[in-house]
């Protein structure tokens, strides 16, 4: 179990550091890992669970500022997870489903969880519903690989527009993945 | 879109993350918070004209600590309480700290006193608008405290307000200090605790709304 927190916390300061495919592995492991921990606590609901497993990859993803190298990076991941499952269940509005306690102190990401059913909301289709500026710097850095530069030219934005325009659509998604569905 | 797209969508192109330039950030926002504070009390409220001759007194600076001691305390947490599966630790205990002993050294003083003179020592000659004007002072730190909480990731909502409530309640009274003639214990231990309170929960009630992410 160290060696699963090490390694992932290894690979995320390396991703913090700027190594994107550090990143990459990290993201791809936690998935295994986040995908264990809610179809643990959402039994009931085991169609929501490919969904929270994304939106908790976009929350990791848009507060990965805030993982403080000095604390464990289970602590971390678990409070992010746990903040969007108890905010999917106040969405439902199902307090029936928080019969497991959701405050346990010991709690790990310890179990991995590979399989990924399919995911019912479409994030594609909530990607096409940003503006312009928020959509066409994602499609082109983040989908089509180009780098901030390129899609500067290409989109006739400034560089910073390009990257101000990546952050702002991902908390815009986060977003509506939160009021929709 | 398939959770394996995703992630690759949102590792490609992943930049570093710059801790330096968002410390930076937060800084200038308390920093632009406390000036308009400064502002508000100076152009509203004007300096307290005895200021000169308090600085010498022990009191003065009774109260200076208190304000300040707990405004970094509240600080401290509201920072735990950014990052999420951070512990609070002793903040708790911390804040009570400077609480017991501004209200022990009230009782002292107030046991001390002739009982004619005790309610004057509790009421002062400002107590109708002291803990009024301690929340209108610290307003503005109160909106740089919540928009840097809303770069971070709170996840106790409602605690998270209020403990950005109190950072700016306690700010905005060392802030109020510099014009407010009072110094007696007694005064302190209830109005500018009250002061305090109020900005704390109006943050705890607004917490799930402005903090939400």
């Amino acid at each position: 179990m160290q060696t699963s927190e090490e390694r992932l916390r290894g690979l995320l300061l390396r991703g913090l550091a700027g190594d994107a495919a550090a990143y990459h592995a990290f993201l791809v492991d936690l998935a295994g890992h986040l995908r264990a921990f809610l179809r643990k606590r959402l039994a009931s609901l085991p169609d929501e669970v490919e969904d929270l497993v994304q939106e908790s990859l976009i929350a990791v993803h848009n507060q990965r500022h805030t993982y403080d190298p000095a604390q464990p990076l289970t602590a971390w991941v678990v409070a992010l997870a746990r903040y969007k499952l108890i905010d999917l269940l106040r969405r439902r509005s199902r307090q029936d489903l928080l019969h497991d306690p959701l405050d346990e102190d010991s709690e790990q990401l310890l179990a991995v969880d590979g399989e990924a059913a399919e995911a019912r909301r479409d994030l594609a289709k909530l990607l096409d519903t940003l503006p312009q500026r928020q959509r066409m710097p994602i499609v082109c850095v983040k989908l089509e690989g180009l780098s901030v530069a390129e899609t500067a030219i290409r989109t006739g934005m400034s560089e910073s527009a390009v990257k101000v325009g990546i952050h702002r659509g991902l908390k815009a998604l986060a977003a509506r993945i939160r009021s929709g569905t | 879109m398939k959770t394996d797209e995703l992630i690759a969508m949102l590792a490609t192109g992943a930049e570093a993350v710059d801790a330096p330039a968002r410390n930076r950030g937060v800084a200038a926002a308390l920093a632009a918070g406390l000036g308009a504070a400064v502002l508000l009390m100076a152009g509203l409220l004007g300096l307290q004209p005895e200021l000169a001759r308090e600085v010498h007194l022990p009191q003065f600076w009774l109260r200076e600590l208190f304000c300040a001691a707990l405004g970094l305390i509240a600080l401290v947490g509201v920072r735990r309480l950014a990052h999420p599966g951070t512990r609070l630790g002793f903040v708790p205990l911390a804040l009570a700290a400077p609480l017991l002993l501004m209200w022990s050294a009230a009782a002292y003083v107030l046991l001390d006193a002739a009982p004619d003179y005790r309610m004057d020592l509790v009421m002062g000659h400002t107590a109708r608008v002291c803990s009024a004007l301690i929340a209108l002072v610290s307003a503005p730190v109160f909106v740089a405290v919540i928009w840097a909480m809303r770069r971070h990731a709170p996840t106790r909502l409602a605690l998270s307000g209020g403990a950005a409530g109190l950072a700016s309640g306690a700010v905005g009274a060392l802030v109020y200090t510099l014009h407010c003639p009072e110094l007696a214990p007694p005064f302190l231990a209830v109005w500018y605790v009250l002061g305090m309170l109020i900005p704390a929960g109006c943050g705890a009630l607004l917490g799930p709304r402005l903090l939400r992410w």
